[in-house]
């Protein structure tokens, strides 16, 4: 670990006017201390936003909710209005990391979550291009259990970790970022870039940018449900998640869904073709397979991870059988 | 006179509220003044040698005193790559004797600075420049150049065995089936990381703090290599948080920290990190092992064959008995193992909890469950009928077995009674629910040790023995043992160990503790009550003498010594030798009745698993495990060392593996997040239960040893569970959803 400058600042002024050179904002640190530990990222500042007074849950007029970057991921799993209406995000939440983690972390910086590639953690692994751009993906041929079968590149195949982030994107999150000259919004369905040849990009998030909140519109359904795949019933990333978010009318006709994958793709995975094919649907097996078909399309396993295809599909009809049953999520 | 009968209560660990408390001093815990802090350097290739290593701008870092290397040529006063045979728990070690690299992570370097920050800062800035060579670390790799082992680790067994007429009685046999189970490498990761703090007194004086479950062995090696009076190496290790085994040998960090406090002349402390344990520190190797068994139409097993092949390093010896049960465990005519060996660009593989049982008892305990299928009976009905009333192997009676006990109670407790024959049978919505079951076992052993107990002036007995805690409750049961023995409350007990100026006692493995350092307890607490006895009966010079033995009655004041009728305080009594206290001393030999009994607990694990059919996903959602382990010396730690046994079944099961990256043979999963042990999420409802046995052939205490048995058998039944659930055989661990899809 490099030594590093430490700088508290409690306004948001403060926060973009501070940022400079190579420092980093600082949420709850809990997943960029430990790179810093590994010495996958060594900023030599670090600018702590975490009592920056951005850690409101406020109801809007128009029935969505505008969420402060400085929310702890426990506080707005437990917040009611998010348990009440928004219950896919309270589930993705809780089944992330562990209590003491999401005591921590922020909403913001679980947007900005590194990935967990093995290679990409820890950097005596020479070959990572999201680390050291042209360096190589060791992964490619090397252990992929956790990798993508969707939107990778010949540069990289590192998954996004997050579990909030999921549920979010079914939820089309809108992001708010603030920088020195000015606020402005970002849809999360934008705010991810694949990595094609530039692994290292992530977001669309400039350097000198800070996300100072998420604003979540009114949700489209009542019926919801996060199901998360994993290699152990706690504290472990996802094999396959899948968030689904649907309005399922009397009659068991889909009036409108949103489905976004997790653990296979370089961001949340959203096709909307897979849920303009459910609108209008009746909401059984056929539908749900379908749409996993599409969603699907261009999946394609590594060398120890081809299982995810297939898992993915039966992850994904799952999720939307609990979703549409008369309780689902609830 | 009420007794103080302390033995077997379920008392609360005498050393809990220190725990609980934070006051327990782990071996990192020791406030030693003037301690700087050493951060080891790990190879990053598993395999070549160091074509140039640039110390400059981590010596440049402030507050950094040291940078060693091979480049400093340190010399020791023997080859650390040299191990003593009639030491099995020593390992060769990697002390910057040269510039080769051996395995991945393996200690190539050491920072020492004024403070951690400053050493960890300076470890990363170590510039190493290798000459790679293509590692191997592939078990299928090394089967052209596998070979059979002369002997095997601390039992010295021989890799092979024989008996009857295998080949012919499987030729011969009704039913006959061959199969091959692979488990994985696993890595020990207790909680608490090894650790060392080096002291040195004077030039030829050291004190070492370490995470040791062998104190005196480690003393022996470390005093070896640097070249001094074992008399003047100090081991202390006053509390362990977890060490499976591998904490047994002395490793190479604890040399390292020793020659870096040599070297700074300082005391230096080291603490290895989460990712340095995987490597230097000792593995489970992986096996594959092949059963071929040759039965009748009635289950009656006629011939039993046994091989595997495991890892070890390149550079040492070490051997997963896997084979062993199969010898002992059913009563077969015909029998035959083998362990063969493949040498691997790895870290030794060394001791890990159950070593050889854990991973034999998966192989052979999933092959009887095929077994009662083709047979077409119970599972449980099929181990009866193959039921050994005698070592076969050894050709010996057991010196207790209530195996059957265990079998009938564990059934009775799970319900087995209830347990379709078919698989697939038992279905709730997309969840299939099996059951399974195996056998457990694991040796009874007793090594030499030695203790003492003086009874102090205010009646408190001070008991004190060399061992060592890992956690599992030696502190308190020893308290217990010597409490009942003199014939005194346990609150007048005070036990100590951890520490070579203690009586010696060997290394806390191989579950032997309890009835080894339990013995020397013992007798020891029966020669200071005989001593104090003997000074009762002589008559004091007031005239009164009491009749012997003594029995001891506290008022809550003041202790007496009791017999005929009369009494005598004890500080009286003492005070007539005109010492401060009255002591008894023992020196107990290893187990002289293991010549004509084989000595085991026994074990049956019952499982059952709950399986999403359509996902794979997985609860192992209860268990029961029903033992005969010789006396149980305390009821409540025992219950928990059970369940910590059967937690790590499911573990093995379910979950733990290295992940190798094969190209470059170093393990890419080195956290305790992608390492993946148990959460409470992962264990359902476990209840354990034993047979109480009194096995004075084991030790004069009835104690076998409890340590281990809980993870063997618990694999194998959670696998036979998942079959019976879902139909398909798993025989390569872990059994991860991927394999049920």
């Amino acid at each position: 670990m490099r030594p590093f400058v430490y700088k508290k600042v409690t306004t948001v002024e403060g926060a973009v006017n501070s940022i400079r050179g190579d420092a980093r904002f600082l949420g709850g640190g809990t997943n960029l201390v430990d790179l810093m530990k590994t010495g996958t990222e060594q900023p030599s500042e670090l600018v702590d936003i975490s009592r920056v007074p951005l850690m409101n849950i406020e109801e809007q007029r128009n029935g969505g909710l505008r969420i402060g970057a400085t929310v702890r991921n426990s506080a707005l799993a437990n917040h009611p209005v998010v348990r009440q209406r928004y219950p896919v995000l309270a589930q993705a939440l809780l089944s992330g990391a562990s209590p003491q983690i999401r005591n921590m972390a922020t909403v913001g910086g679980n947007l900005l979550q590194r990935t967990r590639c093995y290679y990409f953690y820890d950097p005596s692994y020479v070959e990572c291009n999201k680390r050291t751009p042209g360096s190589g993906c060791a992964a490619l041929q090397g252990q992929n259990r956790m990798h993508v079968i969707l939107g990778g590149s010949e540069s990289c195949i590192a998954t996004h970790p997050s579990d909030m982030a999921v549920a979010m994107m079914a939820l089309d999150a809108v992001v708010r970022v603030q920088s020195a000259s000015g606020e402005h919004a970002i849809p999360l369905m934008k705010f991810y870039r694949l990595p094609g040849t530039t692994p290292h990009i992530e977001t669309e998030l400039k350097r000198d940018e800070m996300i100072v909140g998420i604003d979540l519109p009114p949700v489209v359904g009542r019926h919801s449900h996060y199901l998360k795949v994993r290699d152990r019933n706690s504290y472990a990333f996802a094999l396959v998640s899948v968030a689904a978010v649907m309005d399922v009318e009397a009659g068991n006709k889909i009036r409108e869904a949103r489905i976004a994958l997790g653990g296979v793709a370089p961001r949340p995975w959203r096709i909307p073709e897979a849920e303009k094919a459910l609108a209008g649907q009746t909401a059984d097996e056929a539908a749900f397979k379908n749409a996993a078909d599409i969603l699907l399309k261009d999946a394609k396993g590594q060398r120890h991870n081809g299982f995810k295809v297939e898992l993915a599909r039966r992850s994904i009809v799952r999720a939307l059988t609990i979703a549409s049953t008369p309780r689902g999520g609830q | 006179m009420p007794s103080i009968n302390s033995i077997g209560q379920p008392i609360d660990r005498v050393d809990g509220r220190l725990k609980v408390t934070g006051k327990a001093t782990y071996t990192a815990d020791h406030p030693i003044p003037d301690v700087a802090y050493a951060v080891l350097v790990t190879s990053k290739i598993a395999k070549g040698t160091i074509a140039s290593i640039d110390t400059r701008a981590a010596e440049r870092v402030p507050g950094v005193l040291a940078v060693l290397t091979h480049k400093n040529q340190i010399k020791l006063a023997k080859d650390p790559s040299q191990v003593d045979a009639g030491s099995p728990a020593d390992r060769a070690l990697q002390v910057l004797q040269d510039n080769r690299v051996r395995y991945g992570n393996q200690p190539i370097g050491v920072v020492v600075a004024n403070t951690f920050e400053a050493a960890r800062d300076a470890a990363g800035l170590v510039k190493v420049q290798y000459t790679p060579e293509q590692a191997r670390v592939r078990l299928e790799d090394g089967l052209a150049d596998a070979y059979v082992p002369k002997k095997m680790g601390g039992g010295g067994d021989s890799a092979q065995s024989r008996r009857g007429e295998p080949e012919a009685a499987y030729r011969n046999a009704a039913i006959r089936q061959e199969e091959t189970y692979r488990t994985p490498f696993q890595t020990h990761s207790p909680m608490e990381p090894h650790a060392t703090i080096a002291a040195w007194n004077s030039p030829t004086e050291l004190t070492l703090y370490d995470t040791s479950q062998g104190i005196f062995g480690d003393r022996k090696r470390v005093a070896a290599l640097l070249g001094l009076d074992p008399e003047k190496v100090r081991v202390v290790s006053l509390f362990i948080g977890g060490g499976f085994g591998s904490k047994g040998p002395t490793w190479s960090h604890t040399v390292l920290c020793a020659m870096a406090a040599r070297h700074v002349k300082r005391p230096v402390k080291l603490v290895m990190q989460r990712p340095q344990m995987f490597g230097p520190v000792g593995s489970r190797t992986e096996t594959r092992q092949t059963i071929s068994i040759g039965a009748g139409q009635d289950g009656a097993i006629a011939s039993l064959r046994h091989e595997t092949i495991s890892h070890t390093s390149t550079f040492d010896e070490f051997t997963e008995t896997a084979s062993l049960p199969s010898r002992m465990l059913y009563a077969v005519p015909n029998n035959t193992t083998l362990q063969k060996l493949v040498r691997s660009d790895i870290g030794t593989p060394s001791y890990t909890r159950a070593p050889g049982e854990a991973p034999g008892t998966f192989a052979l305990e999933v092959a009887m469950d095929e077994l009662a299928y083709k047979v077409g009976m119970d599972p449980l009905e099929l181990r009866l009928k193959n039921y050994a009333n005698r070592d076969p192997d050894k050709n010996l009676p057991w010196s207790a077995k209530s195996l059957r006990e265990c079998y009938a109670e564990g059934a009775k407790r799970f319900g087995w009674s209830g347990r379709p024959r078919q698989v697939r049978a038992k279905r709730e919505g997309n969840t299939l629910i099996g059951w399974g079951m195996a056998t457990a076992l694991y040796p009874a052993r007793r090594s030499p040790a030695a203790a003492r107990a003086r009874m102090m002036a205010d009646g408190t007995v001070l008991v004190e023995a060399g061992t060592q805690d890992l956690g599992g409750g030696t502190y308190t049961i020893m308290t217990q043992v010597a409490a009942e023995t003199v014939g005194v409350p346990v609150s007048m007990v005070k036990f100590r160990l951890g520490d070579t100026r203690y009586p010696e006692t060997p290394v806390s493995g191989g579950s032997q503790t309890a009835a080894t350092a339990g013995t020397a307890v013992y007798e020891a607490a029966r020669a200071l009550r005989q001593k104090l006895s003997d000074l009762a009966a002589t008559g004091s010079p007031d005239g009164v003498s009491l009749a012997s033995p003594v029995d001891f009655l506290y008022d809550g004041n003041e202790l007496f010594a009791v017999g005929g009728g009369k009494r005598v305080r004890v500080r009286d009594l003492i005070a007539r030798t005109g010492k401060p206290f009255v002591e008894g001393t023992s020196k107990t030999e290893a187990n002289a009745d293991a010549k004509a009994f084989s000595c085991y607990s026994f074990g049956a694990q019952f499982a059952e698993v709950r399986v999403d059919a359509d996902l794979g996903t997985m609860q192992v959602s209860r268990m029961v495990g029903a033992f005969a382990a010789g006396k149980i010396l305390n009821a409540k730690t025992a219950r928990s060392q059970f369940i910590g046994g059967l937690v790590w079944g499911v573990s093995f099961a379910l979950l733990e593996k290295n992940m190798y990256d094969e190209r470059l043979g170093r393990i890419v999963n080195n956290n305790l997040a992608e390492y993946h042990v148990p959460t409470n999420a992962d264990i359902g409802d476990i209840d354990v239960l034993w047979i109480d046995e009194d096995d004075k052939h084991v030790s004069p205490i009835g104690a076998k040893g409890i340590g281990e048995i809980g993870i063997t058998g618990s694999v194998a039944a959670i696998a036979n569970a998942v079959y019976h659930a879902t139909g398909k055989r798993v025989r390569e661990l872990p059994i991860t959803l991927d394999k049920l899809l």
